[in-house]
């Protein structure tokens, strides 16, 4: 019934169920990648630099022969799988820095927030950059530095969150009773500060999609996993003489990027407390 | 009565589609003259607020609206009127006095300019003379200082005076009425007497009418002329003061005034011998601001709580009293150990409860328990009724099966129903909120209740409900409770015993009977004569069992 009422506050806004939709979609494809290209993408498939439509590619081919349809399904598996790892590892960081500062107050806060600044302080992206030149590009190095770069607005989210509802009434009851931190914490606090965690990491997912393909754009991404970043940086050489090379990678990260954060919004607008009162 | 000022005529006002009822205010016909103070009363959710703000124009249309009837101000029906004249009656001719002062006047403007405005939108006048108006404004609502006072901001002055600076800014324009809405219920009781003095000596002065909104029924017999109660947006009862207040006809009317605590205190019980809790040269000291990274020393101190000293018997009721930032709400919170003090002993049962650390204070935590004053923020919003009530008897070591029986043997103790059990705080009103609040409280069987302000959220009505449940569930259980309290009339109906407290310190303490008939600090007695609707009471036989 819970749920019910959610999809109804939901599906209010036509954007957010077409970013669904769109996001459904790309999902999709990214699960069924392997069965309508069996093949490597990284193989050579056929002529070279032939337009969309021709030779038998649907979206053409690059400068080696590599087909650019077949890299976009494989990249979204890549590009959908970094998102949701990456996101999922910095909201895990992010919650225990956050709720620990946000808690415990005084110099627990005043260390764990100085640690989170100092993450804050460098450019992220210069930052993720450093990192996986550092550990060598691969997929671990990649989800790595994406976290690394990610975590620090989720503790802030959640410190806030958590000062904010450490001294409402209903907390301090649960110390009369005698209750453990841990518990207060956990049962108590974490479920009234869920909805806008679940916004932020919707939206992070998108954050973490763009780094991605901004790494592999750079020849930063992991050489032997295909991705829209990498399509984009194989083929920006060849931009005025094979557009199709870049175009197609490139509206695949804008419409995912744009289905997220269509999807993002929705959320916020569902868990809104304060929207669902005025209805 | 001299002429006509207002007149209120057949008055609807619509609520959005699936509020709770159709129409705010219903019917409503009501009528002002010059030099009259009429008082709206009413609970929460009757309409009078809305009424107000009807006669301003300023409802929050297009969802709430008047649907029919006038109001005539003065020959002109303000439902139908231009919004320019209706712009230039505001502040000239009608002006209104808010709840809250803080929060009506704009925070990063001076005073004076803020005087100013109502002068430069309305009439033509050099800035010298509007400046020259200005303090002889502030100087008439009594404000020391006026000249330096132009130019403090409002955080720079207290509530009583940012209230008075309010009137001031109401008065600017010599209106022929002044809307006042719950102008006292932000303010400490001993402000809101000089208030209510200053808003009666200001009346006489300027003959104005006043449109007086409250829910107080000792205000309104301090300041009323006439008296409209409303119910659920509509007038039930129309009066003279004497008449309302003395010889209330409408049910509802006797219903309200029977549960206004009486100011006169209960009758002594023998006090126990046995000692339930002693407090002993308690301290809390808030330290300001520390550096970077939290080194050094705090920089600014304030003593909240200094060395107070509590007795506490088994069975009594001991009711602390005092303003706001006296220190009360703050000295429960250290006795319970919610917050940690600066020295000082809390006995209980032959044990030092201030030296013991978190963990050593779990077993002993089943014996203090607490009812918190909002009960709105006091229940978790995501866990179901029943788990509330039961979560302290878990945590205590009970299993859950006995958990919830217990559970549900309190909610028919606290009166509530069988089925709320699965039911989440948001479906509950305010008074059954603070019964669920409780049922959690004793849920631990507790020897010690501290109650913070249980009642002061809770309309009227409500809050005899309430204190007669606290005075049920004592008897019943032998629980010996400290209840604070800002209101005096509260205190009077549940304690035995009394300590009023003044900037962190107890300045006395005494049976409840006692305190009242012969206080012996003068602020017990600027208090006391400070509560409103004295002369009320001394008129009124005091009604049998209120």
């Amino acid at each position: 019934m819970i749920m019910a009422d959610f999809w109804e506050r939901y599906s209010r806004s036509r954007s957010a169920v077409l970013g669904l939709a769109i996001l459904g979609l790309v999902i999709f494809m990214a699960a069924i990648a392997n069965l309508i290209f069996p093949d490597d993408p990284f193989r050579l498939a056929g002529q070279p630099m032939s337009l969309p439509g021709t030779n038998g590619f649907l979206l053409g081919s690059d400068t080696l022969g590599r087909d650019v349809a077949a890299g976009i399904a494989h990249g979204a598996k890549t590009s959908i799988m970094i998102g949701l790892v990456a996101t999922l590892a910095s909201v895990f960081i992010g919650l225990i820095f956050g709720a620990f500062a946000g808690y415990y107050g005084g110099r627990t806060d005043d260390l764990l927030m100085r640690i989170t600044e100092i993450f804050q302080t460098i450019p992220s992206f210069i930052f993720a950059i450093l990192l996986v030149a550092i550990m060598k590009p691969s997929i671990e190095s990649i989800v790595i530095a994406i976290t690394v770069v990610s975590w620090p607005g989720v503790a802030r989210l959640v410190r806030g969150e958590f000062l904010s509802l450490k001294n409402r009434e209903f907390v301090q009851a649960c110390h009369t009773l005698g209750m453990s931190d841990s518990r207060i914490m956990l049962r108590e606090m974490l479920p009234n500060c869920l909805s806008p965690i679940i916004v932020i990491g919707s939206l992070m997912v998108a954050t973490a999609i763009l780094i991605e393909s901004g790494l592999a754009f750079l020849g930063l991404g992991d050489p032997n996993i295909m991705s829209w970043g990498f399509q984009i940086g194989a083929g920006r050489t060849m931009l005025r003489s094979a557009w199709w090379i870049c175009t197609f990678p490139g509206i695949a990260i804008l419409v995912t990027v744009l289905s997220i954060n269509l999807v993002g919004e929705g959320l916020n607008d569902a868990l809104n407390p304060r929207l669902r009162e005025r209805n | 009565m001299s002429t006509k000022l207002l007149s209120i005529r057949d008055l609807h006002i619509v609520l959005p589609s699936g509020a709770e009822r159709e129409f705010a205010v219903e019917e409503l016909n009501l009528d002002l003259a010059k030099g009259e103070t009429l008082c709206i009363v009413g609970e929460s959710g009757s309409g009078k607020s809305l009424t107000a703000r009807a006669i301003m124009g300023l409802l929050p249309a297009p969802h709430v609206r008047v649907e029919k009837g006038e109001i005539n101000f003065d020959g002109e029906d303000i439902v139908k009127i231009s919004y320019d004249r209706l712009r230039e009656i505001r502040g000239s001719e009608i002006s209104m006095i808010f709840q809250e002062p803080m929060t009506a006047l704009n925070p990063v403007m001076t005073i004076g300019k803020q005087i100013d405005e109502v002068f430069r939108f309305h009439v033509n006048m050099s800035s010298k003379e509007r400046v020259q108006r200005s303090i002889k404004l502030l100087e008439d609502v009594h404000l020391p200082d006026p000249e330096k006072l132009i130019s403090a901001y409002p955080h720079e002055l207290s509530g009583g005076q940012r209230q008075r600076a309010m009137i001031a800014m109401a008065l600017a324009l010599d209106p022929k009425i002044i809307i006042a809405d719950e102008p006292t219920t932000a303010l400490d009781v001993t402000t809101q007497a000089q208030i209510l003095k200053l808003i009666k000596e200001m009346q006489l002065a300027y003959n104005t009418g006043v449109l007086f909104i409250t829910h107080d029924f000792g205000v309104v017999a301090d300041i009323a002329d006439r008296v409209v109660v409303m119910q659920e947006g509509r007038i039930v009862e129309t009066g003279t003061v004497k008449q309302v207040l003395n010889a209330p006809k409408h049910p509802y009317t006797q219903g309200l005034i029977a549960a206004v605590p009486r100011l006169k205190p209960r009758a002594a019980r023998a006090r126990s011998d046995e000692t339930a809790l002693e407090v002993r040269g308690l301290n809390k000291i808030f330290g300001g601001g520390r550096g970077l990274f939290g080194f050094g020393v705090p920089s600014r101190k304030v003593v909240a709580v200094k060395d107070v000293e509590l007795d506490l018997r088994r069975g009594e009721t001991l009711g602390v009293v005092g303003e706001s930032g006296s220190g009360k709400s703050t000295l429960a919170r250290c006795i319970i150990r919610l917050l940690e003090n600066d020295g000082g002993k809390i006995m209980l049962e032959g044990v030092d409860l201030n030296r013991l650390d978190r963990a050593g204070m779990r077993p002993w935590r089943a014996k203090i328990q607490m009812v918190f004053q909002d009960p709105f923020a006091s229940l978790n919003p995501r866990i179901k009724v029943g788990d509330i009530i039961a979560q302290g008897p878990v945590t205590q070591g009970v299993s859950k099966d006995l958990a919830v029986e217990r559970a549900r043997e309190l909610m028919s103790i606290v009166g509530l129903d069988e089925r709320a059990f699965n039911r989440y705080p948001h479906e509950f009103s305010g008074g059954q909120r603070q019964r669920i609040g409780i049922a959690r409280a004793l849920a631990l069987n507790p020897e010690i209740l501290i109650a913070d302000e249980p009642v002061s959220a809770l309309d009227v009505s409500i809050q005899a409900q309430i204190l007669s449940l606290l005075d049920k569930i004592r008897d019943q259980m032998n629980l010996s409770m400290i209840f604070i309290t800002h209101d005096l009339r509260v205190a009077a109906q549940v304690c035995d015993r009394l300590a009023v407290m003044r900037y962190g310190e107890i300045v006395e303490t005494g049976a409840t009977a006692e305190v009242f008939a012969a206080p012996q600090h003068s602020y017990t007695k600027e208090l006391l004569a400070a509560v409103p609707g004295q002369g009320w009471e001394q008129e009124t036989p005091i009604s049998p069992a209120a």
